[in-house]
């Protein structure tokens, strides 16, 4: 990909770019090729199989170490075209990093492959795409959802020589890299880039402000094109259920971020400046928490009702927040928001929980933080649009699918975070759309098919 | 506290380790520091017959291990490119200032008595303890007639180091090229001659690598280049095998060998005192990591020797040479079997992977339910080769144990599978 910066940011913008510089800085080459030359170059390699897109990773180091940065890139690219967004978003620490054999030796230290295939993918050169179209197959298909699901679903199909139109109901496509990966992971305009590089291989038109239930509808797409896939992503927000959770100073984190992503100048964002309460225990709640140090915000206080242990965000994750300085209570389940009489939020009353037979029960203790705002990460939900006729059926609130990601609905496929495939992870949606559009292919174009290898070599 | 100290050919040294005639040894900056750090002797750079060599910018280049250190060092530079007069004075002065540490002379000359009889007066004078025939320079030198081009023809070996036993006190050691088929003709044409010791190995015909863009190999000079002399860890090997080949041959069995070629740390020289080096010489590894490496090398060898109760390098020197035989002495019914600790297994397969495609299929492997492999050994599989050994990253896990055959030493010679076999 070309890491070239040509945007002119202004000075603004270039103040938030350095407040939130990369958690994770590259490797130098120098450190890449030493990096590179601990890769046991395992057989059956238990890296590949713990990576969800199926990336050869041992191939792809050893590219590295070979300092052919285009082959390693091309590898990668191969089982995943967002290869640059997640080397920068996977949890490795749960996913190939923590397969490394490496690990079982006595020093425990992984290969550092997120930071591998960061370098293949930010230094490799391409003339053009790395990859060519296979020939016209003639098939139209629709994708609705540009994030990495759509997106990876749309690459495969344009690769194997399909005709894709893309719907996207925000302005950007990108889906949360664009709009809700913590700032510091992907930053400034990466996200933004990869879109483009992706696009570039051709056959893909994207329709922006476009969206499923208000400007299409899946009957008439189904009608207009060969196939659909449905990769809408989620749309609501978990509530906490409590009295004024509709003040103003009581924010959903996901809104917050997509705020600041897309911000250009630190003016145009509310921080809080002595203490915000973040109320949550994924990696949504450890991102916001971070950025909202970073703002500025002097104490932040992230409380979740059970234990660490407990906590969706990886051990990982739970250390950023600390290295942030973000204060973490658990066993704590918020009782009340506490607002003066001025209607302004002055903070949260918590009573302490303890597990008793499995159960969380409330204790005798409680207490109160001081805040000025409340920042809610406890979950996102999918709103499928009830203005809709034709919908597939949902499975615990999320699109249910069956073999290579087909709905219940023939010729409609789906991908992402709106199945209940996986846990959300950026590079599983990578998967689910790349296998969806390998079944799709397959499907339509029985004996004029492309083999996939083929196309791939091109 | 193991006695480091030699008397190798009556040149004392308070410990084994010499810097080899090469740049760290061109004058007496550098040979002082190297003293100063605790090196037992040095061999001067090669002295040559005025007007001294001019040598070309851009002279070195290296081949590189996996994490990017110096496994292989290539040059071109010629014998010293400084006056015979400076350089004589500066022995004198340095072994003035030093006596009890080695000073040895190396010189090249052309074929001609009377001009190695006139440089010997020369060296005697200046109080060094000794010369060093640099009979194996292989890039610059030999298109002029010396160097590799005198130490791959035996008959000049010898016809050299008599002039030099003739016409001088000191005694000579003679420096052997490797770039020749079998290294004991020159040794043995050296001792002939009367060397006091001979000293391998020097460097090896090299071209480290061609730059892909400029399509030429490095260094570069101008665009072009040439071969150089190769040094280095790498060539650790092939020096080893060369002086064990000496030390073994009847006809110079005993003849005292200085030891040269990749030698880094104390293990190195202990290897090469074990197949019967007196003195070790090391450059490359003081060229990458400065003259202070000495120390530690000093103390790994004391400490080691303590370890083993060799109280002085005499009491270890050689011992390698017995067990150090031909092919057809090997035991044919000595057998050994690799086992896998499972214990120690980190899963990598790399075991498999290789005796599976390039060896004998004696690797099983098992697929678990949690995604990982279990890996074994077919024992009526094995051969014993240590490919897996080798392959493994892990320290013990494969090793190779020994299986009683439950038979009696039997070499090639005496096996009923050799056509060729002497009858008893």
């Amino acid at each position: 990909m070309n890491m070239d910066n040509s945007v002119n940011y202004s000075q603004q913008q270039l103040a938030l770019n350095q407040m939130f510089k990369d958690i994770n800085p590259a490797l130098s080459a120098r450190q890449a090729g030493i990096e590179s030359s601990r890769c046991y170059y395992c057989y059956d390699a238990p890296c590949i199989k713990a990576c969800p897109s199926k990336i050869n990773i041992p191939s792809f180091i050893a590219s590295i170490h070979a300092d052919d940065l285009t082959g390693a890139a091309k590898t990668i690219y191969k089982e995943n075209i967002m290869g640059g967004s997640c080397a920068r978003v996977c949890p490795t620490e749960i996913l190939c990093e923590q397969a490394c054999v490496r690990n079982k030796e006595e020093e425990k230290a992984p290969v550092k492959i997120g930071l591998l295939q960061r370098h293949a993918t930010d230094n490799a050169e391409f003339e053009g795409h790395p990859f060519a179209r296979a020939a016209s197959t003639g098939k139209k298909i629709a994708v609705v959802g540009a994030g990495p699901a759509g997106l990876s679903c749309a690459h495969r199909l344009s690769l194997l020589g399909n005709d894709v139109e893309v719907f996207e109901a925000e302005d950007k496509a990108g889906g949360l890299n664009e709009y809700g990966i913590a700032k510091y992971k992907l930053t400034e305009n990466f996200a933004q880039k990869e879109v483009d590089f992706i696009l570039s291989i051709g056959g893909i038109s994207v329709h922006y402000e476009t969206a499923l239930g208000r400007d299409i509808t899946l009957d008439k797409l189904k009608a207009d094109f060969d196939a659909v896939f449905l990769s809408i992503g989620l749309q609501d927000t978990s509530s906490l259920y409590l009295d004024n959770e509709d003040n103003e100073m009581v924010i959903n984190s996901v809104d917050y971020i997509k705020e600041l992503r897309q911000a250009t100048d630190l003016e145009q964002l509310t921080v809080p400046k002595d203490s915000a309460v973040v109320i949550g225990a994924g990696n949504t709640a450890i991102d916001i928490a971070c950025q909202l140090k970073r703002l500025g915000t002097e104490e932040v206080t992230l409380v979740y009702r059970r234990g660490e242990e407990q906590m969706s965000a990886t051990k990982h994750e739970q250390q950023i927040a600390k290295n942030h300085q973000v204060r973490i209570k658990t066993w704590s389940q918020p009782e009340s928001i506490d607002v003066d009489d001025n209607g302004k939020v002055t903070g949260m009353s918590f009573r302490k929980t303890y597990l008793e037979d499995g159960k969380l029960k409330g204790g005798d203790v409680q207490f109160d933080v001081a805040c000025s705002a409340i920042f809610k990460a406890v979950g996102q939900k999918m709103a499928y649009p009830d203005t809709e006729q034709l919908i597939p059926t949902i499975s615990n609130g999320k699109i249910a699918t069956f073999h290579n990601q087909l709905t219940s609905i023939d010729g409609v496929f789906a991908g992402g975070d709106c199945t209940g495939v996986g846990q959300d992870l950026t590079v599983e949606a990578v998967q689910q759309g790349k296998l969806a559009a390998i079944a799709i292919n397959e499907q339509l174009n029985v004996s004029t098919t492309t083999p996939l290898q083929t196309a791939l070599s091109a | 506290m193991a006695d480091l100290s030699i008397d190798f050919v009556g040149i004392k040294s308070p410990n084994p380790f010499w810097l080899a005639s090469a740049p760290p040894t061109d004058k007496a900056y550098n040979v002082e520091r190297a003293y100063e750090a605790g090196w037992g002797g040095v061999v001067w750079k090669t002295l040559g017959e005025d007007p001294a060599a001019v040598n070309v910018s851009s002279r070195y280049s290296a081949l590189y291990d996996h994490n990017g250190d110096v496994s292989g060092f290539n040059n071109i530079e010629l014998i010293t490119d400084r006056s015979l007069e400076i350089n004589l004075r500066e022995i004198t002065e340095v072994k003035k200032r030093w006596p009890d540490r080695a000073l040895v002379v190396s010189l090249m000359m052309p074929c001609e008595e009377q001009v190695w009889k006139r440089i010997l007066k020369l060296v005697e004078a200046t109080g060094a303890d000794g010369v060093e025939l640099n009979f194996g320079c292989p890039h610059g030198m030999p298109e002029r007639g010396m160097g590799a081009a005198v130490g791959q023809v035996p008959e000049y070996v010898e016809m050299v180091t008599r002039w030099c036993k003739q016409h001088s006190k000191m005694p000579v050691i003679v420096k052997l090229t490797p770039n020749i088929t079998d290294v004991r003709l020159p040794a043995r044409a050296a001792k002939s001659g009367g060397a006091d010791a001979v000293s391998l190995i020097n460097t090896i015909n090299s071209i480290t690598g061609i730059d892909l863009d400029a399509m030429s190999a490095r260094p570069m000079v101008d665009g072009k280049s040439t071969h150089g002399g190769y040094c280095g860890p790498a060539v650790k090997p092939i020096a080893l095998s060369m002086t064990s080949e000496i030390a073994r041959d009847p006809e110079t069995a005993g003849l005292p060998i200085s030891g040269i070629g990749g030698i880094g740390n104390w293990k190195d020289a202990a290897e090469f005192i074990a197949l019967g080096a007196g003195s070790v010489q090391v450059c490359t590894a003081a060229m990458i990591y400065g003259f202070n490496i000495v120390q530690e090398m000093k103390e790994g060898l004391s400490n080691w020797m303590d370890s083993k109760g060799y109280e002085n390098i005499n009491d270890f020197k050689g011992l390698a040479v017995p067990n150090t035989t031909d092919w057809k002495k090997l035991n044919m019914n000595y057998k050994v079997v690799a086992t896998i600790d499972e214990d120690k297994c980190i899963g990598c397969g790399r075991c498999y992977q290789a005796c599976e495609d390039t060896s004998h299929q004696a690797i099983t492997v098992t697929s678990n339910d949690d995604g990982t492999n279990t890996f074994g050994i077919i024992d009526d599989n094995c051969v014993g080769c240590n490919l897996c050994e080798i392959t493994c990253p892990v320290d013990d896990c494969i090793t190779m144990d020994e299986r009683s055959t439950g038979q009696p030493y039997m070499n090639w010679m005496e096996d009923v599978r050799n056509p060729h076999r002497e009858e008893a």
